[in-house]
């Protein structure tokens, strides 16, 4: 969610429970300003916070003038001081995706391979590294996870110009009462998938500057998302069950929408037995 | 000079009907024909809207002088569009409003009646001594608010208006608020009530009598059927020997797991609903079970190993269960309060007055500063 309209936003995600002291509002108040100059981002985004079991991580992403770009995303364990994560790569994005369990806390605690996965021990001894994973590496591959997966805007927020670059589309007024409800209005705002596969009735309606991503509707299993109208109406709240704690809030009629992720890390494998 | 030889550019163009400005019609009063007549043709009116475009450019240029926005040029289309809805936008209104008012406006109605039984009970200060302790929800969620966990301030004061609402309509002794369930379409609001002796207990009694009877027309019926057995058992194969293992008598209310009564709504402002105690049968299959709740009291719980019950008797056994396991208190706070009689008297415990809590930085190192004092739940 946007830096500066964090308060207003949190108290609109509070209905799930998860939020920020009073400490911890004003140290990001304080500090994402500061990382917005030090960097040269256009926006900083508070991505969220991923509980460990002796500490959490504070997240944040800082975009660049094209929204589309890959992101950099830099983390703290105080909200007071960031360091910059590298980009996630593919291998470390598989070999996170075997650990299991909790984040501990300690950026710097590693992940013992030879147990998990005996190839990329292996591999890794053969290279001459030792065969562990820093949590580190986990951080960064479950963060890129959770953004391709489940990070999602509004139908329209986001235009694409014809030179490829996307921005925020001033135009947008909001999603209305009625679009607030379905799931087709909104879109992941990552690389799409398959965006040609559409019969000729449904690309008649779309808009090629809007429609450049992929909708939620088809996401697999059908009712990974839960929407619900929180005090009647005013704010529709997103919540995704396959990364449990992603809440995504809009307000219809309005500019305002954001999401953030408050949970430990961990994708829902049960997701679906438990629907 | 001018262009005389054919290959010159420019050659010809001289002569009448070839010049550039042949477009431009030079004479005043057919200029002002043409004039009336491109007019017209914008003034046309389109067969599908009722639009025609000369009307259109006007409004669109007015539009622009007024508000100048930046880059006019790049969004000149969606200006377009723009003056064309607002065009629209009267007809449709209505319908709108309509639609409008019952969901969000239905919402802050009630939110509003929550205030308004306030200002009404106010006025009877007498009843002061009999109402019960009213927990103080707004300084328990302050506290947690600085652990970083907890609701909007607005919620917890509705929560906290509606657990009002709650002791006054039910005969409650202590109440709490127990926490928030989210489900798929609407969320849980979990109070946790302690009724007054003997006024939960009648409707109670005779679902047990009833359920004795019951079991006791089983065995009638079993042993009938055994001696049909001994005579028929050469023609039929045999039949089992198996019985199932006795049922594990349910807790009686106000012991054990069903000490507390809970009470549930699904927002603040709707009315509280009583949930059923809870059986050990279900206890057992809650713990094997993991599903999320759809918000709706009365869906059927689809699972495997089946789980005897709806949604609310899934949710009274889970939190049974997180109740048993969780519920935490420092050292030293509670005392039991016959300490001979503990085996029978454990369930009453009351605060020690002469507890001293231990500093901070202790409690948050070492585990053993913290104990549970509610019973675990067997595993029976």
């Amino acid at each position: 969610m946007e830096a500066q309209s964090l308060p207003a936003a949190l108290a609109l995600v509070a209905g799930g429970g998860a939020g920020l002291s009073p400490e911890r509002q004003a140290a990001l108040a304080a500090s994402l300003p500061l990382l917005q100059r030090d960097y040269r981002f256009e926006r900083v985004w508070f991505w969220g916070c991923i509980q460990g079991v002796r500490g959490a991580y504070y997240i944040a992403e800082g975009l660049g003038p094209d929204r589309a770009a890959p992101r950099s995303r830099l983390y703290s364990l105080n909200c007071l001081d960031w360091s910059l994560l590298t980009p996630a790569t593919k291998e470390m994005l598989a070999l996170a995706e075997q650990l299991m369990g909790r984040f501990q806390g300690d950026p710097s605690f590693e992940y013992d391979l030879a147990e998990i996965n005996a190839e990329a021990a292996a591999r890794l001894i053969a290279g001459g590294k030792e065969p562990v994973i820093k949590e580190e590496a986990r951080l960064i591959a479950t963060i890129e996870q959770i953004d391709r997966a489940v990070g999602i805007v509004p139908r329209g927020a986001f235009v694409k110009t014809p030179l490829g670059s996307v921005h925020e589309n001033r135009h947008f007024e909001g999603l209305s009462l009625v679009e607030a409800k379905k799931l087709s209005s909104y879109f992941h705002f990552t690389e799409p998938v398959n965006l040609k596969n559409k019969t000729l009735l449904e690309k008649a309606d779309l808009d090629p500057s809007i429609d450049f991503l992929n909708s939620l509707e088809h996401d697999i299993p059908r009712g990974s998302w839960s929407i619900q109208l929180e005090k009647g109406g005013t704010v529709v709240v997103l919540r995704s069950l396959l990364w449990l704690g992603l809440t995504f809030y809009h307000v219809p009629m309005t500019k305002q929408f954001g999401y953030v992720y408050f949970g430990t890390g961990e994708r829902n494998l049960d997701l679906p037995f438990m629907l | 000079h001018g262009p005389y030889q054919p290959h010159e550019p420019g050659y010809g163009l001289d002569q009448p009907g070839y010049s550039p400005y042949e477009d431009q019609i030079l004479d005043r009063k057919a200029r002002m024909l043409a004039i009336q007549n491109a007019k017209a043709y914008l003034l046309k009116t389109s067969t599908r809207s009722g639009l025609n475009l000369y009307d259109h450019f006007a409004n669109i240029l007015t539009k622009i002088l007024d508000e100048q926005p930046a880059n006019t040029v790049d969004i000149i289309e969606n200006i377009s569009k723009d003056v064309k809805w607002a065009q629209f936008r009267k007809k449709m209104d209505t319908l709108r409003d309509e639609r409008l008012i019952l969901p969000t406006f239905e919402a802050a109605e009630k939110c509003k009646a929550l205030f308004v039984k306030e200002g009404g009970e106010g006025q009877h200060e007498e009843l002061d001594e009999e109402m019960p302790a009213l927990p103080n929800v707004m300084e328990t969620a302050f506290y947690f608010e600085q652990a970083g966990i907890g609701l909007s301030k607005d919620e917890s004061y509705y929560i906290f208006l509606s657990l009002k609402n709650l002791t006054n309509v039910q005969p409650i002794q202590t109440c709490r608020f127990w926490g928030k369930i989210l489900g798929l379409e609407m969320n849980y609001i979990i109070a946790e009530v302690q009724l007054r002796e003997g006024e939960g207990g009648e409707e109670e009694e005779t679902g047990e009598e009833g359920e004795e009877t019951t079991a006791e027309g089983e065995k009638e019926m079993g042993e009938a059927e055994e001696e049909e057995e001994e005579k028929e058992e050469e023609a039929e194969p045999p039949k089992s020997t198996y019985k199932p293992p006795p049922e594990i008598p349910k807790e009686e209310n106000g012991t054990g797991t069903n000490k507390y009564v809970y009470f549930v709504c699904n927002e603040p402002g709707k009315p509280w609903v009583k949930l059923p105690p809870v059986t050990p049968a279900q206890i057992v299959c809650a713990r094997k079970i993991k599903k999320f709740f759809t918000g709706r009291l009365d869906a059927p719980i689809v699972s495997f190993p089946p789980f005897p019950g709806n949604e609310a008797n899934y949710l009274r056994a889970q939190i049974a269960r997180i109740s048993a396991g969780t519920h935490v208190s420092p050292t030293g706070f509670y005392q039991f309060a016959n300490e001979d009689e503990e085996e029978e008297g454990g369930d009453t415990h009351e605060e020690n007055p002469e507890f001293e809590p231990p500093p901070v930085a202790e409690m948050v190192d070492s585990l053993t500063t913290w104990a549970h004092h509610v019973k675990s739940i067997l595993k029976q």
